[in-house]
């Protein structure tokens, strides 16, 4: 807790204050009207972030005015269904949306310089030094016509001006680090002749050849097996503290972000739906949709008394975005609210210093709902 | 490596052993199932009203009364070893590879068909180039302009070139270029030994004429492909490592998208120097393609095998260059 409500103290303005004083005035006070300062101290700060795609069915509002801040040598976790948005936010600020037809707005400051209005060539040259990011299935992320080596050598070359051998040294070198066995052999294998946790750990070397500060890693287990999953976790824990960057870990699974997270951000049709420490949400869990994704997750140390309680119904169409709060037709508690649910969009509050939720339930409604099952969880 | 080298070109030895089977029972053995007798077929190889004495003379000269595994084996033995023939009174001599001996024209096939094939080889090469080059250019920018105006105006025109036959494209250009304003006054083949700046000139109106239906079809492979290869996975962590877009397109998109090509450009170029009929009918080039007509209008069987053996032996060697190629620019292929 103390970690991640450090990181949000480190920003300018003090969003705790600001945030809690309007949350007393009017609780429908928007995180957008917020000013703050010019970024400082966080790695990553992202405010108020949009990114909107216009289609012939109407536009896609993928990500709609999502804020989060992330320190260097700490990770965030971003958990939410498919669609959520959370894929099409890494991806903005990786600044991959470029030539597509994307309608991006807010702001994200990268150690002091905002990316979202900047030159398209600038972020460019910080994709892949400065920032980089390990991607869901390494088959398919992986060229596969050229050798990993090849593949890790390109990377390192692109940014740094050394000779052939030299960035080949290098590859060798860190192929070695993320636990290839026999890396200078391995080196001039290509992606198919790799196992599938290999190939994770061969993207992990190619993301971290530049010595990036900030590392985006898109649900980087899904695609392994069980038994590779926790290896290549502790490998990025493990970079991370040899490196110090900060990590972004976006994923559907709770359990993932649990080993990893200081923060988590959960995401809901394009918009945050919870936001805190690793301890306020396992813990303190405010929003229904964390409590659904903390209930549908099996858990190993209870005794197996319940079936999984999965979330009913279906993510919404982020064309058609339900009025109100966009997850009241799905939620058990939407009633209790008095109606606010079905027509007033919940305003990102904070309910105690660093752990903010965008829901309309009170204090004691809560209480009454998870009772003491809330204090049990870790 | 070597090995799957080896494996191949035995494959392709059998391969045409088969193909020259086939060919030889299309024309020794389906006219006997029909029916045919060996005096009838004999009749084919003399000239006209002949006598029955000449004629079955003939038939005992080609052999033509004897079971069809023997024929097939003199017709072997020939192209290994060469073959007299008796023409006449006089006894000519067919040196290997002797693919026949044509009775109509007096001459062995052999000389006649490799005589044709440097203009068709001509032909079909410097189009091949014209194609390939064009093609996949105008395929990789009509990919990148999806939906504008160059897009839509080169899609169309390919479309106009995968439509519009030779016979067709060949005779406007002709009206054109060689009649109304004479830019190439003669379409006749000139060595390229003899004098290499007249061959080109002289060829460039049949290059572009059967160039411009493969670069059609080759624009809209390679714009299909393009789009397909810029959806990939690995494209968006080319860009994420911060490659300059112009590399990704040109090393990582355009390395996927040209494997498949040039699979097809193998093959479509083997099939062409076989032949290629439509464009040297319409420009009167003495190639293979106009040889296979001539050998089929004057029913010269011995040159219609002899050239359908020797387009088969092309497109069986396109075929094994194209699999050997394939195994050394996809990793994946494993020998």
């Amino acid at each position: 807790m103390a970690a991640g409500s450090s990181a949000r103290d480190g920003s300018p303005g003090g969003r705790r204050t600001v945030l809690g004083r309007r949350e007393r005035a009017e609780l429908r006070d928007s995180v957008a009207d917020v000013a703050f300062g010019p970024a400082s101290g966080a790695m990553l700060e992202v405010r108020d972030l949009q990114i909107h795609f216009p289609t012939d069915d109407g536009l896609v509002k993928a990500v709609d005015g999502v804020s989060f801040a992330l320190e260097r040598g700490k990770t965030l976790g971003i958990v939410g269904e498919s669609g959520s948005g959370k894929s099409v936010t890494s991806l903005g600020i990786m600044g991959l949306h470029h030539g597509t037809n994307a309608k991006i707005g807010g702001q994200i400051w990268l150690d002091g310089e905002e990316l979202v209005g900047a030159d398209p060539a600038r972020v460019r040259a910080l994709r892949g030094s400065k920032m980089a990011m390990i991607f869901q299935d390494p088959l398919s992320a992986l060229h596969p016509y050229f050798s990993v080596g090849a593949q890790i050598i390109e990377a390192y070359l692109i940014h740094n001006k050394v000779s052939k051998r030299e960035a080949r040294t290098h590859a060798i070198e860190m192929l070695d680090r993320v636990g290839i066995p026999q890396a200078a052999s391995r080196v001039d294998d290509h992606p198919h002749q790799f196992s599938g946790g290999m190939r994770q750990r061969a993207m992990i070397a190619m993301a971290l050849v530049n010595d990036p500060e900030l590392l985006i890693a898109d649900e980087p287990t899904t695609a392994l097996d069980v038994t590779v999953q926790a290896q290549i976790l502790d490998l990025i824990s493990d970079l991370q503290a040899e490196y110090g960057s900060a990590v972004i870990i976006i994923t559907h699974d709770l359990g993932v972000v649990a080993e990893l997270s200081d923060d988590i951000l959960v995401m809901y049709a394009g918009k945050a739906a919870e936001y805190g420490s690793a301890e306020d949400i396992f813990g303190r869990a405010a929003h229904p949709y964390t409590w659904g994704l903390l209930d549908s997750m099996p858990r190993l140390d209870e005794e197996r008394a319940d079936r999984l309680k999965p979330i009913r119904g279906t993510p919404p169409s982020l064309i058609n975005v339900p009025a109100g709060c966009a997850f009241h037709p799905r939620c058990a508690y939407a009633e209790r609210t008095g109606g606010r649910s079905q027509t007033t969009v919940p305003m990102l509050h904070e309910l105690e210093p660093g752990h903010l939720v965008a829901c309309h339930l009170t204090a004691d409604q809560r209480r009454e709902i998870r009772g003491d099952e809330i204090t049990v969880r870790p | 490596m070597i090995t799957f080298i080896i494996r191949r070109l035995i494959a392709t030895v059998f391969l045409l052993v088969l193909v020259s089977m086939i060919t030889f029972a299309i024309f020794f053995l389906l006219p006997k199932l029909g029916g045919q007798t060996t005096y009838g077929l004999a009749t084919e190889y003399v000239g006209r009203n002949p006598t029955r004495a000449a004629v079955l003379q003939v038939e005992q000269q080609l052999g033509l009364n004897q079971p069809v595994y023997l024929q097939y084996w003199h017709y072997l033995s020939a192209i290994v070893a060469g073959e007299h023939y008796s023409a006449g009174p006089q006894s000519v001599y067919c040196p290997p590879p002797c693919f026949g001996y044509s009775f109509k024209s007096q001459q062995p096939v052999w000389p006649q068909m490799t005589s044709d094939i440097p203009v068709t080889a001509s032909l079909a090469i410097g189009a091949a180039v014209i194609w390939l080059c064009s093609g996949v250019t105008i395929g990789v920018i009509s990919a990148l302009k999806r939906g504008q105006i160059v897009d839509r105006l080169s899609m169309g025109i390919a479309l106009a070139g995968v439509s519009l036959p030779i016979f067709f494209t060949g005779q406007i250009a002709l009206a054109l270029f060689s009649y109304k304003w004479a830019i190439f006054p003669s379409v006749q083949y000139v060595g390229i030994t003899s004098n290499p700046l007249l061959w080109a000139k002289n060829l460039v109106l049949p290059w572009i004429t059967l160039a411009f239906l493969y670069a059609a079809l080759y624009a809209r492979l390679t714009r299909a492909g393009m789009l397909e290869t810029m959806g990939e996975d690995y494209i968006r962590t080319a860009r994420a490592k911060g490659l300059p877009e112009r590399n990704v397109i040109f090393k990582h998109a355009l390395r996927a998208v040209l494997t498949p090509i040039v699979t097809i450009f193998g093959l479509d170029l083997g099939l062409l120097i076989g032949g290629a009929i439509l464009t040297e009918i319409t420009y009167s080039l003495h190639g293979l393609g106009w040889f296979t007509i001539q050998a089929i209008q004057n029913q010269d069987f011995p040159e219609i095998m002899g050239v359908v053996m020797l387009a088969a032996f092309f497109i069986v060697i396109a075929n094994m260059v194209v699999d050997i190629l394939y195994a050394v620019i996809d990793p994946r292929v494993r020998l």
